[in-house]
């Protein structure tokens, strides 16, 4: 014969509620998470403090030039004509023909990886990658000066010569001369963005490559069933899969290209006008106006060049955290590490 | 009725068909065939695509000299291209249809995107090998700083002695200070978490990408400013720290959230205090990716230019002194001799580069060695 | 091998329902003959499949039916030229479609995929596609150029066909990742069907749905063999029982690479087997 189990009756109340735990912590586990904490928290003050520091040492910057600050494109200190119009131009124009090279490239090169290349050089391919992303800035700089620039200067006047019409490729010089001036051409936004690109290819690269990793197996396997092609499963299943991540990865690339220093410090002339002929010489970014200035820089300079990096400050931080929060919410973000 | 198939390893009911009385001698294992080829890409194939890229290579040589006046190798190369695209869809189409010329097309065009990158990788790597071998041949290169030796002396005077001991102090100094720090956010965002947690992963995000140059404006105005340190390797130090603490937190957090939880479990089920397991247990099962992180992290330190050009002097001589005294590093060095365009002083630069160069791709060699340990070791 | 554009399979005539309406071309597809003639299949090194033969007929469902791991799902896949997807896979012999060997040099992969469709054990409906744009996700894949009407009218036919078309026909532009498991299948099989395969391979298709969408399903199949030759692995010998004119019995030894024990009618691999492995499977005394 068998039994039927009646429960017994429950021994605290009601017996519907939960009963409340408290963990209790060791004396060693209290220290190890208030120091580790504290670790984790000190980093949030580090980059509080730069944000402080560089926009407190920009008040007296703000008080004297005001707003002007962001509207005059000359740099003469001994003149008392400070601006960082030119310089943000100019800073915007290298990171966007940096990305406008970078992004092809680095999507390309992302899909040969994970779809086209022979899978036993693919290992090779993902470290080479990496390589390309540690690589200095400023040996990326002595390349484009050297190596790059001899042969892109030519294709700049090629531009210049049959696309002048178009304001960007239009440079002040007579391009169809016999013996055309090559000093025009060189250091310039054009040669700049491109030693850029180098490096950020890489990071945009690594960001979708490992995503398109992800892309599930299964809607792959249906898209080849189907009869698709490659082309069709990378359009079909990984580049929908990807987008956000895509996006993403562009953007912290971007980041990067806005902050660049070495490279572009010995590549470009100094000069401070808005203009948008990207294939002329004589640009200025942020980072190089930093860099070049603050050598012999007066105190009120200095506080310019604060100002200046503030701002530069400003920007990269909400276009990387704009890049964090794209990727996380994208489809294939939710488990990434980027 | 069914039809049956004999299975090699059982000899005692091989049974060839429902005629068969009785047990037969089993026949011989039927020899396994060789695994015969799947290619997709026949020999007519190959020549469809070797064909359009002579020919294309042809035509553009004879027209570009004349119809586009000779605009350099980058415009050759992209008329080459553009004509290799119109001649191989040509090809295809004759015989194939529209997907196929289409992937044939994006599939020719990714191979060249890729050597593309890497040629420009390995022109630049050859390229600064190949100008700097001069200085680099020269022993006093190594052995000696540039104290009283002008940047125009011959190459077998003076030395990057100072800047290679510089960037190893400053980024040891840097490392000694970041790795416990970046470990220490690592382990609060994947161990402890809480409330602030998803802030601070996002600040250290973010921080990732902050240019190096406000991390070492950050530490002049702080430091030697307000505090009135002077220039020195130390500062750097502290400015490589600003930058490399957050690479070490975000991938070693990826790194320990990727040990199993059922380590960590296993260890508090046998009483070990949190502590105990992060110490005992999860830091040596991250311990390949922790140090991959690290590696990252020095790799991005000793190519940085613009704080040590901020927050120390090109100094000349030779010092291991990281406080209160300028110290050069290599990438400042390649920085103020390049600056001086003198050809000699330039050649210094190449060496420079070079044994940067080769610093960097030891240290990835040391991670394809670590991550390879890795995948065995699972 | 057709190649170009399948168009004139689609003939659309005067007609009530889009059925009638949608006719396929004299010489085009309808079902086919598979005959897989010494298939050996290795991952790497590894043998996991030994010498197996086995003919399926045209219009109609063979089960291939087994314990787990004995390869039934690689010589499935093996069927449709997915097996060397996957890196380190190989294999040797033929399989040939009404006589033509597909893994040869002259066939393309991509056709080959396009006339042996295949359904897999977990529903993967494209996300971001809407339930329609699912249904004709084969036709842009293949390149396959459909008028608007005659789009219209295929995505009602497959669906139908599928057994789905009532329960979305008023929300064909939802996304089809929002349907229920069975529901979801049943769109893959659509999908499937939009390409006009010759065979359809099954692999496993309802072990991740509940009983009334393995019904539905198992209905849809018995529709479906005028259509197609449909080949399917499963566990459930029932099903196999109920769905199948045709049978073939997978098993490995310890170690041993899989083979076919024994094929035939369904009915006399149930009722009669000869071999006694086959009948302690099929009396599930053992797998």
């Amino acid at each position: 014969m068998t039994t039927v189990l009646t429960p017994p009756a429950p021994v605290s109340g009601s017996g519907k509620a939960p009963r409340q735990l408290r963990p209790s912590r060791e004396p060693s586990d209290r220290i190890f998470h208030g120091t580790v904490t504290g670790i984790g928290l000190f980093v949030l003050v580090i980059i509080a403090s730069i944000g402080i520091f560089l926009g407190y040492q920009s008040i007296p910057t703000f008080r004297h030039y005001g707003l002007g600050f962001f509207t005059q494109t000359q740099w003469l200190p001994e003149l008392d004509k400070i601006g960082i119009a030119a310089v943000l131009i100019g800073t915007v124009e290298v990171a966007l023909v940096a990305m406008v090279v970078a992004f092809p490239l680095a999507l390309m090169l992302a899909l040969f990886i994970t779809d086209y290349a022979p899978k036993v050089v693919k290992g090779w391919l993902i470290s080479v990658v990496d390589l390309m992303a540690a690589v200095p800035s400023i040996i990326y700089g002595l390349w484009a000066v050297f190596l790059l620039q001899p042969h892109a200067i030519k294709l700049s006047r090629w531009l210049s010569q049959h696309l002048g019409w178009i304001p960007i490729f239009h440079v002040n010089t007579d391009p169809n001369a016999a013996v055309w001036q090559q000093s025009r051409y060189t250091s310039s936004v054009f040669i700049a963005g491109l030693a850029v690109s180098m490096m950020a290819i890489p990071l945009a690269c690594a960001v979708m490559r490992a995503v398109f990793d992800q892309a599930p197996l299964g809607e792959r396997e249906a898209a080849m069933a189907l009869g698709g092609t490659r082309l069709g499963v990378a359009r079909t299943v990984v580049l929908p899969f990807a987008k956000g991540s895509i996006i993403g990865g562009t953007m912290l690339a971007l980041g990067r290209a806005l902050g660049e220093t070495a490279a572009v410090l010995i590549i470009i002339s100094p000069a401070y006008e808005i203009k948008a002929r990207i294939l002329e010489a004589g640009t200025q970014t942020t980072s190089a106006l930093i860099a070049a200035n603050f050598g012999n820089a007066t105190k009120s300079q200095l506080s310019a060049l604060l100002t200046a990096g503030f701002v530069l400050f400003l920007i990269t931080l909400i276009v990387n955290s704009v890049a964090a929060v794209v990727i996380r919410r994208s489809r294939s973000g939710a488990g990434t590490e980027i | 009725m069914a039809t049956i198939q004999s299975l090699p390893t059982r000899p005692a009911e091989a049974d060839l068909g429902p005629d068969d009385g009785g047990d037969r001698p089993v026949a011989p294992k039927p020899k396994v065939r060789k695994p015969r080829r799947t290619p997709n890409f026949t020999a007519e194939d190959w020549i469809s695509l070797i064909g359009s890229v002579l020919s294309s290579l042809a035509f553009v040589t004879i027209v570009y000299e004349h119809i586009l006046d000779g605009s350099g190798t980058i415009g050759f190369g992209l008329c080459w291209y553009a004509a290799f695209l119109v001649v191989y869809a040509a090809v295809v189409s004759v015989v194939h249809p529209r997907p196929i010329v289409l992937e044939r097309l994006v599939a020719s065009t990714l191979y060249l995107a890729a050597a593309l990158v890497l040629f420009a990788l390995g022109s630049t790597v050859f390229y600064i090998f190949a100008q700097g071998w001069r200085a680099l041949v020269h022993v006093n290169f190594f052995t000696h700083d540039m104290s009283g030796v002008s940047p125009t002396a011959p190459l077998n005077q003076g030395g990057i002695l100072h800047a290679i001991v510089g960037t190893v102090e400053e980024v040891g100094i840097a490392v000694a200070i970041s790795v416990p720090l970046g470990i220490g956010t690592a382990v609060y965002l994947t161990e402890v978490g809480g409330r602030a947690s998803s802030l601070v992963r996002t600040v250290v995000e973010a921080m990732t990408a902050l240019p190096e140059i406000l991390a070492g404006l950050f530490v002049y105005v702080l430091l030697i400013v307000e505090f009135g340190f002077s220039k020195s390797g130390m500062a750097v130090s502290v400015a490589m720290t600003i930058t490399m603490i957050p690479i070490i937190a975000r991938a070693g957090e990826v790194a320990l959230r990727v040990v199993p939880s059922g380590l960590r479990e296993a260890s508090t089920a046998l009483g070990a205090t949190h502590w105990k397991t992060v110490w005992g247990v999860v830091l040596p099962s991250a311990r390949a990716g922790l140090a991959t992180a690290t590696i990252l992290a020095v790799a991005r330190g000793i190519g940085e230019t613009a704080i040590p050009l901020i927050v120390s002097g090109a100094s000349s001589f030779l010092t291991f002194n990281p406080l209160n005294v300028p110290m050069n590093s290599l990438p400042l060095f390649i920085y103020t001799a390049y600056t001086t365009h003198e050809p000699l002083a330039i050649t210094r630069a190449f060496g420079a580069a070079s044994v940067l160069m080769v610093m960097v791709l030891l240290l990835f060699v040391a991670i394809r060695i670590l991550v390879r340990q890795k995948g065995v070791r699972r | 091998m057709t190649t170009g554009t399948d168009v004139a399979r689609f003939q659309v005539g005067q007609g009530a329902s889009a059925s009638s309406r949608l006719r396929a071309a004299p010489d085009a597809t309808g079902p086919s003959r598979l005959d897989a003639v010494g298939v050996s299949a290795w991952f790497g090194d590894n043998l996991v499949l030994d010498d197996v033969s086995l003919s399926m007929p045209a219009a109609t469902v063979t089960a291939l039916i087994g314990p787990s791991g004995c390869g039934k799902s690689t010589f499935l896949r093996i069927l449709n030229r997915m097996h060397e997807s996957v890196a380190g896979a190989k294999l040797a012999g033929e399989v040939l479609l009404n006589g033509a060997d597909i893994y040869d040099a002259g066939h393309r992969l991509t056709d080959t995929r396009k006339q042996i469709g295949m359904v897999f054990q977990k529903p993967n409906p494209f996300p971001a596609m809407s339930i329609a744009d699912n249904v004709t996700a084969g036709l842009a894949l293949t390149g396959t150029k459909v008028s608007k009407g005659d789009r219209e009218d295929l995505i009602e036919h497959c669906l139908t066909r599928a057994g789905l078309w009532s329960e979305v026909r008023d929300r064909l532009g939802t996304p089809g990742s929002a349907l229920s498991g069975g529901q979801q299948q049943r769109l893959c099989i659509a999908r499937a069907l939009a390409v006009r395969p010759r065979v359809l391979l099954m692999d496993e298709p309802c072990s991740a749905l509940d009983p009334t969408s393995t019904r539905r399903i198992e209905e849809t199949i018995g529709e479906l063999c005028s259509e197609v030759t449909v080949v399917i692995v499963t566990h459930n010998m029932q099903q196999a029982a109920r769905v199948s004119q045709q049978a073939a019995f997978f098993l490995a030894s310890q170690g041993e690479p899989g083979a076919i024990v024994e094929h035939g009618a369904t009915k006399d691999i149930f009722e009669h087997p000869s071999d006694p492995r086959t009948a302690d499977y099929v009396n599930g005394r053992f797998g």
